[in-house]
């Protein structure tokens, strides 16, 4: 396994305000990767730096192989094809139906022609588990759980390599939460993903991470497996493990 | 990483059977081409067996493993035989995968209605609507009614602020434009008067049509624009996110808070504009007799006590808090209206905007009629 994402040194400040001060971590390929830590720490900040939301100060980060702090626009457009972004508000575009948004970017990117776009968007709904009707569906008429799974469908349309996800689970009631979990978990098996998540969510990042990086007072204060971090002695570690799960 | 993501595809022939060899990575941008070739495929009848040679494809992609899946069904339903060539096992993981999930008479157009369902939904919309604005106007005025007899319970604070942000922030603009259409209707005019000699007569005609129609018309058109559209993007966009729901059940009622502040600021601050507006549109107009018929302002003044009764100027004030009221209820209305989604956002602030100045001209034609009827 090769390392799809690498941060190095990475240090981020708003104004006077230190949030990163040198972060190190690597994602390998095929792996569900989760950023942990207390709110505030930064976590959805590494990530919007890494989909090339928001600059960072010094570093580097290199994803599928290319610098992005000195990124070119065409190089920068090209990433973009081949990530797909969850929103932690789902960010659905409120005056396109379900399947409009999920078509969007095959008919911005592809030649394809109608009807076969409509049977890629057809796969896409039904393999994140929705029914073929809520395609006609506007945002506005769907729930929570629902707006998340079309999201995730919109996010996949391209056939991402790497899928970033905000706090997936936020928002949505235990049952539907695990059924996202094992979603995740089936579409890294069958379409080969890398997944990076944010998430706050015990049991989701129980169920679903293979690795994470715990970041907490502006560093990176572990990063590995569950059991790894586990042993390691902070005190985020231990109010977040163990208080939490008891 | 893979960034020649080349499919090559080679199409083989023999007797009445077919060959797809695919090479290479696909990359879904470019499966156009592979889509077109198997389209005129499909079109044939005289094929019995199709076979796929995918060992020296790369990976395979759902949008690929889709276009081959559909085109193996199409050619089956014909009578025709499909075969794989050493299949590995992530491509027929994906191959069966796509073949479970796929859905190939999806139709995801909203279902098409009559003309006549249509007229008719569209009719009982318009009636809902009507009734929801009563109601609307029957809330208010209750609130109305309701905070005037509770004068404790005012929210005078807010009501001051929005004074502020829509009344005197609007001075500046109001008084510039009304300056400028006060030298524009002087100019012209002059222009005509010159020819009769009647040049002292400016005085009448300016100081009539700004002090009854062109200053209040103006600041309610002026302040349309800027208050009423922001009340209804303001409040729209606090219903979107769930800002007015918050406030109903922590016991803050939003016409209280939100409505009644706005409109009464708007009642109290529009015959201050229109009294503003009147002072620069007269200055503009002297300005003007003064270059252009040499008029001196002494001699303007002293004809406009003379000619210009007060009573034009009370009618034009008195349209204020009319039209004051015309546009903060439709700009409340119409933000309220806002339902669940960006779009709708726009689409009533504009309407409010446009509704409120229609309004306004539609009050001011009435009041036109009365006053006139009644001799003044």
């Amino acid at each position: 396994m090769q390392p799809i994402i690498r941060v190095e040194n990475v240090v981020t400040k708003f104004g006077k305000n230190l949030v990163h001060d040198g972060l190190n971590l690597h994602v390998n390929e095929g792996e569900i990767y989760g950023f942990l830590g207390p709110s505030g720490c930064g976590k959805s900040t590494l990530m919007r730096e890494i989909i090339m939301l928001e600059h960072f100060k010094s570093g580097s980060i290199e994803l599928l192989g290319e610098k992005i702090e000195k990124i070119r626009m065409r190089a920068a457009q090209r990433l973009r094809l081949q990530w797909g972004v969850l929103f932690q508000s789902n960010a659905l575009f409120t005056s396109l139906t379900v399947a409009e948004n999920i078509a969007l970017s095959l008919q911005e990117y592809t030649d394809l022609s109608a009807e076969t776009i409509k049977d890629i968007v057809a796969f896409k709904i039904d393999i994140v588990g929705l029914k073929q009707f809520d395609g006609t569906l506007y945002p506005s008429e769907i729930s929570g759980g629902m707006k998340k799974k079309a999201a995730l469908a919109r996010a996949l349309v391209m056939d991402p390599k790497i899928l970033f996800l905000d706090e997936p689970t936020s928002g949505l009631d235990p049952i539907s939460a695990r059924e996202f979990d094992t979603l995740i978990v089936k579409l890294r098996d069958l379409l080969n993903l890398t997944v990076v998540m944010v998430s706050h969510d015990l049991t989701s990042i129980h169920n679903t991470l293979d690795r994470m990086a715990v970041i907490d007072e502006k560093k990176i204060v572990a990063e590995g497996s569950l059991e790894e971090i586990t042993k390691i002695k902070s005190p985020f570690i231990e109010r977040f493990f163990n208080e939490g799960l008891r | 990483m893979a960034r020649n993501n080349t499919l090559k595809v080679t199409v083989i022939e023999e007797a009445e059977t077919l060959t797809y060899a695919l090479v290479g990575t696909p990359a879904i941008q470019h499966l156009a081409k592979l889509e077109k070739k198997l389209t005129a495929v499909e079109a044939r009848s005289d094929l019995t067996v199709v076979s796929w040679d995918l060992s020296k494809l790369e990976k395979m992609d759902t949008a690929l493993a889709m276009l081959i899946t559909k085109h193996n069904s199409l050619l089956e339903e014909g009578g025709c035989k499909v075969v794989f060539f050493a299949l590995d096992s992530d491509i027929e993981k994906m191959l069966k995968m796509t073949r479970d999930h796929a859905h190939f008479n999806s139709d995801f157009e909203p279902q098409s209605e009559s003309v006549l369902t249509l007229v008719g939904s569209d009719t009982v919309e318009r009636i809902k609507k009507l009734g929801g604005f009563f109601a609307f106007f029957g809330q208010m005025s209750f609130v109305f009614l309701y905070s005037f007899s509770h004068l404790k319970h005012m929210r005078w604070k807010e009501t001051v602020f929005e004074m502020y942000e829509s009344g005197i922030k609007a001075l500046p603009i109001i008084a510039l434009t009304m300056f400028l259409v006060g030298v524009v209707v002087a100019y012209q005019s002059a222009a005509q008067l010159k020819i009769y000699g009647a040049n002292i007569f400016i005085v009448d005609m300016l100081g009539i049509s700004i002090l009854r129609e062109l200053a209040p018309m103006l600041a309610a058109i002026i302040v349309a624009g800027r208050s009423g559209s922001s009340y209804a993007a303001q409040i729209g966009v606090m219903k979107i996110t769930e800002e007015l729901d918050a406030m109903r059940t922590m016991g803050f009622d939003p016409y209280a808070f939100l409505v009644l502040p706005r409109m009464l600021a708007l009642m109290i601050m529009m015959p201050v504009l229109i009294f503003f507006a009147d002072i620069s549109g007269v200055i503009g107009g002297m300005l003007i007799a003064k270059i252009d018929l040499g008029l001196s302002p002494s001699l303007f003044l002293d004809r406009f006590v003379e000619v210009v009764k007060v009573k034009h100027f009370w009618i034009g004030l008195i349209k204020g808090p009319f039209f004051a009221l015309l546009i903060a209820t439709i700009g409340i209305y119409r933000g309220l209206q806002v339902k669940n989604d960006t779009q709708s956002i726009g689409f009533n602030t504009t309407k409010a905007v446009v509704e409120a100045i229609f309004a306004v001209i539609i009050c001011d034609a009435f009041f036109s009629i009365v006053f006139t009827n009644l001799g003044y």
